[in-house]
């Protein structure tokens, strides 16, 4: 049984039902990431834990304590709002020591609290500011000490870096990343951007249409998606998904699809296959795995060459990124910052088969 | 799965109660003094209650005698004729001043205060200043004989054919100037890159006006007609303190019917069955109104 | 929102939208600017004189009777013992309705039930039906609470009908206040109440003052509750002025008349003065849009 216990928990409005049947098992110190598009139902699975709202059915536990029906403030949770929610009339001490005040800690322990908390987040010389004065990425740092001085058993965080800036993003995220590993608390957190979910949890939980669609770790989903959607929505660029036909023989399988003239491409693929002869597919080659020959992994087992026109080029510093067209679709590529390529050249490339994955086109699951 | 595990706790339960508790005092006030008030009052309509309320049901007979009583047509059209011109007048000038007003103005903000300040005023107040400002006896009439005017003649409010005119000019006096806020509140609300974007186009002032910037204020005409209109039903203080009705009947209008009627003549039934034309009246202007406004904030 | 191209309307149009302005300026300034002169001359100067000049002898004298000697109705008393009468009902009145509408706003936007927006609906309605549709039962139900006639009487009917108007205000400010503070001060342990006192109510000052301003004016100004409901001794200022001004008896005394109606204008103008900013804040919210 584990610290924090999602178990077969429903949302319902009325008769439209947001969440079905979600099930996880948290253990003490993990960061657990909830990702998905909004409207997945990831912030109302939040809420669900935070009590904020019913949970329509199911159980949820923590600390093998049933959470149905307690009160938010009765769960020993706390909570960092996307807007921060920072109390505008308070100076950023009582923002900070306003739940301990609520809990009826005494003034010197709450005084004590505050103290230890804003030396870890380095915002002592703050704590006479009212919120309207701080910049985001301070009033994020009060925020969180609000949620840390109260020492919950679980954090959560509800898309907290969405309203800062992109450098401050970056920085925050790896300050949280940071305390997580110092305190070692249990934090779930929500996001629909993938690259917070890859950084900083120690699983995801990939979320669609109110159902999970992968439950795990950052590695897992990005190798090896459960299904198209997860392939899709994990990864940037995302993963490029082409129409492909299967041919399995005593030597293998063979992907086969049309390169940019329309001539067939053989790709092998490793896995079981059994049944799939002859059968329609969907091929899901990482941007990464489209390179420069020179860029390709020398490690992989499977490497396929081949010569194509570049339709786009965009280089992006470290990579530079290249649309071609396979199978009558864009593709994108990963190649080489220094990989000499220009728009409308044809030029080589290799595909690296070893991550490629494949998927029924009926039921969008992984196959093989 | 074992429901009464899943039972709020007692903090929970508490929580979700306080906010119902605390409403429902003004909820029953309201149902009962005014929804209450109003079935009552639709009640009496159909009795034949005189000086006191009674309870004798005699169907639409005080509508059907209602709508016999020359005075009572008397109300309704005046009332036609002063809302009409009321709302045209207000609007018009409000959003003439609310334009003018927008074309970076030196001292905008001492004229605005001085076009609004009628607004704060009780009708009463107003009602006074005009019944003797109109007066051709000691007011502006005689005023531009002693300048020198001798056939200057302003003798509206003593003249049946004229006086309900003199109800508008007082209304459009102290309503105007809100009506220049609604409009300059949306005028000021309207995106100035639009506005950039048109005169790249070519567009001139007029063009500017017509195709872009009066569409945009809809919300705002709107709101002005929907106010303006409830407050022309209602308009009772005013005539009250500038002609009490008449000349003769000459500018009695439905609220101030009800009242005689009710109050000084004991036809309680009548009175109550002009008051339920009234609220219908009103009803008819406000109901479509907030319905959309409400489910517009729902979205 | 300016208009660039008004620059090149030429100076000619600028100088006629000048003109119009000022005009209108006049206009609204004309009538009271008026009385307010004219309560400072004898009466004489008045019957006989030209309303436009400024007094040849100026005098207090109006003002003091339309204060402390004037006749009203049946007693020489001037408009002081109904100016308290009025303040008498419209302090608690104004405060009742305020409190009631904060806690309105509170409940319907923060602690959203089913069914909350026809709550809020028939408020809302409350506020624009023509009052005569209540005026019988009113009449009734005061005589059987023992209130007719009297200023608790008149304190209960405007905060019952000043509530839709004041739930407005606050529903719409509250509103646009952000919902996750209230839960974030759930999380941290406050209830219902203390989450009010200590997080909305201290950001709230802005639209007490337009409900307080807003209360204020509508029922101060209020004749219609008045003549209906008060007896002599519980009128309010307009009806007393109005039965001061409208009096058959006796000489018309205009300059006592406009001294009187001066009074009865003062509180609200001098609210509009001092806080026109909530003013207009309320006249807006009137259309509902908040």
């Amino acid at each position: 049984m584990g610290f924090l216990s999602i178990d077969n928990v429903t949302k319902s409005y009325g008769a439209v039902r947001v969440l079905h049947g979600v099930d996880i098992e948290v253990e003490e110190g993990e960061f657990l990431v909830l990702v998905g598009p909004s409207g997945c139902g990831k912030s109302t699975l939040l809420n669900m834990i935070a009590g904020l709202e019913e949970i329509s059915s199911g159980e949820i536990r923590i600390r093998d304590r049933v959470m149905n029906g307690v009160h938010p403030s009765r769960r020993n949770i706390a909570m960092v709002f996307q807007s921060y929610a920072l109390y505008p009339n308070m100076s950023v001490a009582k923002n900070i020591t306003f739940g301990l005040e609520m809990h009826g800690t005494p003034k010197d322990q709450r005084e004590a609290a505050l103290a230890r908390v804003a030396g870890m987040l380095q915002i002592e010389n703050l704590l006479d500011r009212k919120p309207a004065a701080l910049s985001g990425g301070q009033r994020q740092r009060v925020a969180m000490g609000r949620a840390l001085v109260r020492d919950p058993d679980v954090f959560l965080f509800d898309e907290p870096l969405s309203n800062l800036d992109a450098k401050l993003r970056v920085d925050m995220r790896t300050e949280i990343k940071k305390l997580h590993a110092r305190l070692g608390t249990t934090i779930v957190y929500v996001t629909h951007d993938q690259i917070e979910a890859m950084t900083l949890s120690t699983r995801i939980a990939v979320m669609s249409g109110g159902h999970i669609q992968q439950l795990g770790t950052p590695r897992q989903i990005y190798d090896d998606p459960a299904n198209i959607f997860v392939a899709a929505f994990m990864g940037s660029p995302s993963m490029n998904l082409l129409p492909a036909r299967l041919h399995v023989s005593g030597q293998g399988a063979v992907a086969e699809i049309a390169d940019a003239e329309g001539a067939p491409l053989r790709l092998p693929v490793r896995g079981n296959f059994a049944g799939w002869d002859g059968r329609a597919v969907v091929l899901g080659i990482r941007p990464e795995a489209l390179t420069d020959p020179g860029g390709a992994d020398r490690a992989a087992r499977d490497v396929v060459a081949l010569r194509n026109r570049i339709d786009v080029t965009e280089p992006a510093g470290a990579d530079t990124f290249v649309t071609t067209t396979l199978a009558g679709r864009d593709v994108i590529g990963r190649l080489r910052a220094d990989a000499e390529v220009r728009a409308g050249q044809i030029a080589d490339l290799a595909v690296n088969m070893d991550k490629a994955v494949l998927f029924d086109p009926e039921t969008e699951l992984r196959i093989g | 799965m074992n429901a009464a595990r899943h039972r709020p706790d007692r903090l929970t339960r508490l929580q979700s109660l306080v906010p119902g508790l605390m409403l429902a005092p003004s909820a029953a006030l309201v149902l009962l003094f005014v929804y209450g008030f109003i079935l009552f009052t639709i009640y009496l309509s159909f009795t034949d209650s005189r000086i006191l309320p009674s309870y004798d049901w005699i169907g639409l007979e005080n509508y059907s005698k209602l709508f016999r009583l020359s005075h009572w047509t008397t109300a309704v059209v005046n009332l036609g004729v002063f809302a009409a011109l009321y709302m045209a007048f207000s609007t018009a000038i409000g959003l003439m001043l609310a334009i003018f007003l927008d074309q970076k103005i030196r001292g905008e903000g001492v004229l605005r205060p001085i076009y609004l300040y009628p607004m704060a005023l009780s009708f009463i107040v107003t009602g006074t200043a005009w019944k003797w400002f109109l007066d051709p006896g000691i007011g502006l009439e005689h005023t531009m004989h002693l300048w020198g005017w001798e056939s200057f003649r302003f003798g509206w409010i003593k003249d049946r054919d004229f006086a309900i005119y003199t109800v508008v000019i007082a209304a459009v006096w102290q309503t105007s100037g809100f009506v220049m806020a609604m409009f300059l509140a949306g005028l000021r609300g309207i995106d100035g890159e639009i506005l950039k974007a048109a005169q790249m186009d070519g567009a001139n002032s007029w063009n500017l006006y017509r195709r872009i910037i009066l569409p945009q204020l809809r919300p705002a005409f709107l709101s002005a007609f929907v106010i303006l209109a409830h407050l022309a039903v209602k308009s009772y203080d005013l005539v009250i303190a500038l002609t009490g009705g008449g000349p003769g009947r000459a500018t009695e209008l439905p609220a101030t019917f009800m009242y005689s009627y009710t109050f000084s003549r004991n036809q309680m039934g009548i009175g109550a069955a002009s008051a339920v034309i009234m609220l219908m009246t009103i009803a008819a202007i406000m109901v479509p109104y907030l319905y959309a406004e409400l489910r517009e904030k729902k979205a | 929102m300016t208009v660039e191209g008004a620059s090149r309307t030429g100076h000619a149009a600028r100088a006629l939208i000048y003109l119009v302005l000022l005009l209108f300026a006049l206009f609204y300034l004309l009538p009271f600017g008026i009385m307010v002169i004219n309560s400072l001359k004898p009466l004489s100067e008045i019957t006989g004189g030209n309303m436009m000049a400024l007094p040849r002898t100026w005098t207090l004298e109006p003002w003091r009777a339309a204060w402390s000697t004037a006749q009203i109705g049946v007693s020489p008393t001037g408009l002081a013992p109904y100016f308290w009468n009025s303040i008498k009902m419209a302090v608690p009145a104004v405060a009742l309705s305020t409190i009631f509408g904060a806690v309105n706003g509170y409940v319907l936007t923060k602690w959203r039930f089913r069914g909350d927006t026809l709550i809020f609906g028939l408020m809302l309605f409350s506020c624009f039906i023509p009052f005569q549709i209540v005026l019988i039962p009113m009449a009734r139900s005061l005589g059987i609470l023992g209130l007719a006639g009297t200023t608790p009487g008149l304190v209960l009917v405007h905060f019952v009908y000043g509530i839709g108007f004041t739930t407005l205000y606050f529903r719409n400010y509250y509103a646009a206040f952000p919902t996750e503070l209230v839960r974030a001060a759930m999380i941290d342990g406050a209830g219902f109440f203390r989450i009010f006192w200590r997080i909305l109510l201290p950001s709230s000052g802005p639209i007490i003052a337009v409900s307080v301003i807003w209360q204020i004016t509508n029922i101060w100004n209020d004749f219609l509750f008045g003549t209906s409901f008060a007896d002599f001794d519980s009128q309010p200022v307009t009806v007393a002025l109005n039965n001061l001004v409208n009096s058959s008896t006796g000489v018309k005394e205009y300059n006592v008349h406009f001294a009187g109606a001066i009074y009865a204008a003062l509180p609200t103008l001098l609210v509009y003065v001092v806080a026109g900013r909530y003013f207009v804040r309320g006249l807006m919210s009137g259309s509902v849009k908040g």
